[in-house]
């Protein structure tokens, strides 16, 4: 048995323990919004975090989650209030909207370690997240709205 | 993604084509909206109208709660179908856009393309082709509205209008939901009236898409994201080479791995059948099969373009013949050749190909993101043993599509068929992104060997092109989309129609026979055409010793529509400014699914890389609908076809496929992405694609520039620096 918690609820599961985290998400858990894009940490469609950290689900076996939390895109808002939902909205970022999950989760660690981050920033935190639709400037731009957004929602 | 000027007589399956102009609307007394209006005669078969909804026709259904559901008979994969075909409908009903919702449709005869004849997604047609229909579509349901709203009042309709959801008279008013179940006991109308373009609230503006909340918060359903009750799932041990079958499998080791219940071989390969994906995925790596390689063994790209090179210095078959471009070159004061490789790409969309099946003694079922339910249904269904009726598609959201998922054979539909016969319970087959990129279907490689001369004066007098490269439709069941010709159509789009006003053209084409499974990618024979035509155009310039934009402009005065993109794309990089230091400009115009596009790019050359910092695009679709959609869709074809400039090659040694993964077939990613414009020409033309016309200038703006810098030619995709000459 391997536990963790998932958006805040404990799981505790009867699954191989090299098995990536990924597929043990999509499949015992049933939160498909984590993709699967390449299974070698080259996309990041399925990134989520680890206790806070954005970790590439497709190669991270499941007992590395073993008595941590783990949030999913299922988890970052229950109402899409999170500034960078919003910001998304705003922007009408996606476009298939496969990779956005992935994007979202990685954009989320960025904002939180650097709350205004700079379009080097922004480079260096989301490069490894790729989309085949080219929605690059508009999340360049909905990143910067959330780090506005998520200011004036502080003061 | 198939090309506006080709037309789809008869589908694999031997669907007859019909023609939507043509479409009898002889109800069998049931609704009847105007003529060419498909589907109003059977609206009920597909789909179940629940008590007090109202759905006049295919497309639209209105239920008490107010809620507006647009029917899509396209399928989303990104460029906004789900928006702007609701657009279309939600302003002739003048109904409130915050309950406007929709639906993806079902496979149906009266949700086929007005244009090919069968269900589809693909060239760039989905909103010039969904004009007529959906429009009217909203506007018969709004005029049954306001009928029911004045039986109730017992006044004459003409004296009711509309607005937001409600049907007004003077201070009474009753809303759309108020009125459904009236609405539904009424006949359609013979004729409805459209809006005058003036009185538009929605088309013409940038509304936000519908589905983005969905794609923030993991709730779309992909086809990859399906699940059913007992569901297995099957991974497949795929050939390593084209045309190599099976001779034995060796399943001992992943017989007895966790979760496996299956190993069957199929047509396809080595089915696994597990559990789970992950234990699919691990036993099929587990599984030894050997092939008998078949003639493709040796296949080598290397020495295919070798090949190409021989053939193109003979003459092909001929496409274009205008003046004797011969005899102009012999007599040109200046002359120039130069020969343009592109390589066979992958599609890669994000999502890999999947598909699940639920099969039935008397039914099937079927989740994928297709692009050519027609197809996908009928070649279902064969497999299957059962009359295409009896086979349900459901279209999920498309992880992308750009074509792949519009496969002449169904290929990914046909196999999970063949496992789902063995399977004994739902089953879905997920392909790993390295079956995904060596499953085939390609664009496929092209040369395109270029004469051409100037005169005295620095006048073009001289074009000669021949291109080499396989056929994606002639042995497929779309040879007839070919239209008897004996060339590919799809092989020379975009040199063909070779707009510049040189006298005398030849263009030629070689066919290729090779047994590379190739198809429609994102702009299709545009993809490269545009690369050759555009960078040889920049040749001449120089050899006339011109300015690139100024040259075009020249050759290009009698073409009003290429001409505005040309300039506005100038105009707003500021072409007759100075460049930064350490940048080169470029500039490319091209026509392909019905509009114009041109792109400035501006690009710096560092120790042999390459570093595009910003293109600016212009873009003349004619009438449009969603300017904000037609942004996103430039910037991404823009960046899609920076991708294939910059990085992309699929290469075969030993017949096997030396690319697997993002890390050797690489997209461009956030901090190698340009700044982009999009500035959109406004007219009354007819409205043109918007969903690959972005792709095709990109590549040779951004080699135009490198030339502006560096004062090398760019000859070849993906660009390297060290093979520029």
């Amino acid at each position: 048995m391997i536990g963790f918690s998932v958006n805040g609820k404990r799981v505790d599961l009867n699954v191989e323990p090299s098995t990536p985290l990924l597929w043990v998400i999509r499949e015992q858990l049933g939160l498909t919004g984590t993709k699967y894009g390449c299974g070698m940490a080259q996309c990041g469609a399925c990134t989520v975090h680890i206790n806070g950290e954005a970790v590439r689900s497709c190669v991270a076996p499941v007992s590395r989650a073993a008595g941590k939390s783990v949030t999913t895109i299922e988890g970052l808002s229950p109402d899409l209030s999170d500034p960078l939902q919003r910001a998304w909205l705003e922007e009408d970022v996606p476009q298939c909207g496969y990779c956005q999950s992935g994007q979202l989760m990685s954009a989320a660690v960025l904002l939180r370690d650097k709350p205004t981050p700079t379009d080097e920033d922004i480079d260096e935190a989301m490069t490894g997240n790729i989309c085949r639709c080219g929605t690059y400037p508009r999340i360049r731009r909905a990143i910067h709205r959330a780090a506005e957004m998520a200011k004036a929602g502080a003061r | 993604m198939i090309g506006l000027k080709t037309i789809v007589r008869k589908t694999s399956a031997g669907v007859e084509r019909r023609d939507f102009l043509k479409v009898s609307i002889a109800a069998s007394g049931g609704l009847l909206i105007g003529f060419h209006f498909p589907g109003v005669s059977a609206l009920a078969s597909a789909q179940q109208s629940p008590a007090n909804t109202f759905m006049p026709n295919a497309f639209v259904r209105i239920g008490s709660d107010e809620r507006v559901t647009v029917i899509v008979n396209h399928s989303e994969m990104g460029q906004g179908v789900y928006t702007s075909l609701p657009m279309l409908l939600a302003d002739e009903l003048d109904a409130d856009w915050s309950k406007v919702g929709y639906e993806s449709a079902p496979v149906d005869p009266k949700y086929n393309h007005p244009a090919f004849g069968m269900q589809m997604t693909g060239g760039s047609s989905s909103v010039w082709s969904g004009l007529d229909q959906f429009r009217q579509a909203g506007a018969a349901a709004r005029a049954m509205l306001i009928a029911a709203a004045a039986e109730q009042w017992k006044v004459d309709a003409s004296t009711c209008r509309t607005e937001s959801g409600a049907v007004l008279q003077g201070t009474k008013r009753l809303t759309y939901g108020q009125l459904a179940a009236a609405a539904a006991r009424l006949t359609p109308p013979a004729h409805v009236q459209l809006k005058d373009p003036k009185d538009f609230k929605l088309i013409g503006k940038p509304i936000k898409r519908l589905d983005t909340s969905v794609k923030l918060n993991g709730k779309a359903e992909f086809g990859i994201d399906v699940k059913l009750p007992g569901m297995l799932s099957a991974v497949i041990v795929r050939p390593p080479i084209f045309g190599a079958k099976m001779k034995s499998f060796d399943d001992a080791r992943a017989r007895s791995m966790p979760g496996v219940r299956k190993i069957v071989a199929i047509p396809a390969g080595v089915a696994v059948i597990a559990d789970t994906f992950w234990q699919a995925k691990v036993a099929r790596d587990a599984v030894r099969v050997e092939w008998d390689e078949g003639s493709m063994h040796d296949f080598d790209t290397g020495k295919m373009m070798r090949d190409f090179r021989e053939r193109a210095k003979k003459p092909g078959t001929s496409v274009r013949k205008d003046g004797d471009a011969d005899g102009a070159l012999a007599s040109s004061v200046k002359k120039i050749e130069a020969v343009y490789e592109v390589p066979y790409l992958s599609h890669l969309m994000m999502e890999p190909l999947n598909c699940a099946v639920d099969l039935r003694a008397d039914s099937c079922e079927v989740w994928t993101g297709s692009q050519f339910q027609t197809v996908d249904r009928a070649n279902a269904a064969k497999i299957a043993g059962l009359p295409p009726e009896k086979v349900q598609l459901h279209t999920t959201f498309l992880g992308g599509g750009f074509g792949r998922r519009a496969n002449p054979q169904s290929d990914f539909v046909v196999e999970a068929v063949h496992v789902a016969k063995v399977a004994g319970a739902p089953v879905k087959v997920i392909w790993t992104r390295e079956d995904d990129m060596a499953g085939g279907w390609y664009r496929p490689a092209f040369l395109h060997a270029i004469e051409g001369g100037i005169d005295a004066s620095g006048n073009a007098v001289s074009w000669k092109s021949r291109t080499v490269g396989q056929s994606i439709m002639a042995g497929t069941p779309f040879e007839a989309m070919m239209g008897g010709k004996p060339y590919d159509p799809a092989s020379v789009e975009g040199i063909d129609d070779l707009p510049y006003a040189i006298p005398n053209v030849a263009v030629e084409s070689h066919q290729a026979e090779i047994g590379v499974p190739v198809q429609w990618l994102r702009s299709v024979g545009h993809s490269h055409t545009a690369f050759a035509v555009e960078c040889f155009m920049d040749e001449l310039a120089t050899l006339a010793g011109k300015d690139p934009y100024q040259f075009r402009r020249g050759l290009l005065q009698k073409q009003p529509r290429y001409l505005g993109v040309l300039d506005l794309a100038a105009q707003k990089a500021g072409w007759d400014k100075p460049v930064a230091k350490g940048m080169g400009r470029g500039i490319a115009v091209h026509f392909a699914f019905g509009s114009y596009s041109a792109h400035v790019a501006e690009v710096s050359v560092t120790e042999g890389r390459v570093r595009v910092h910003r293109m600016v695009c212009a873009i003349d679709c004619g009438q449009y609908v969603n300017p904000g959609i037609i942004a996103a869709q430039t910037e991404g074809g823009a960046i899609f076809g920076a991708s294939m400039a910059l990085f992309q090659e699929l290469t075969f040694e030993n017949g096997r496929l030396q690319q697997t993964n993002f890390n050797t077939f690489p997209v461009l990613r956030m901090n190698e992405c340009p700044e982009i414009e999009t500035h959109i020409v406004e007219n009354n033309e007819k409205s043109g694609g918007i969903g690959e016309p972005g792709v095709p200038c990109a590549a040779p703006a951004i080699a135009n520039a490198i030339f502006a810098v560096t004062g090398k030619r760019i000859r070849r995709l993906p660009i390297r620096m060290t093979e520029a000459v």
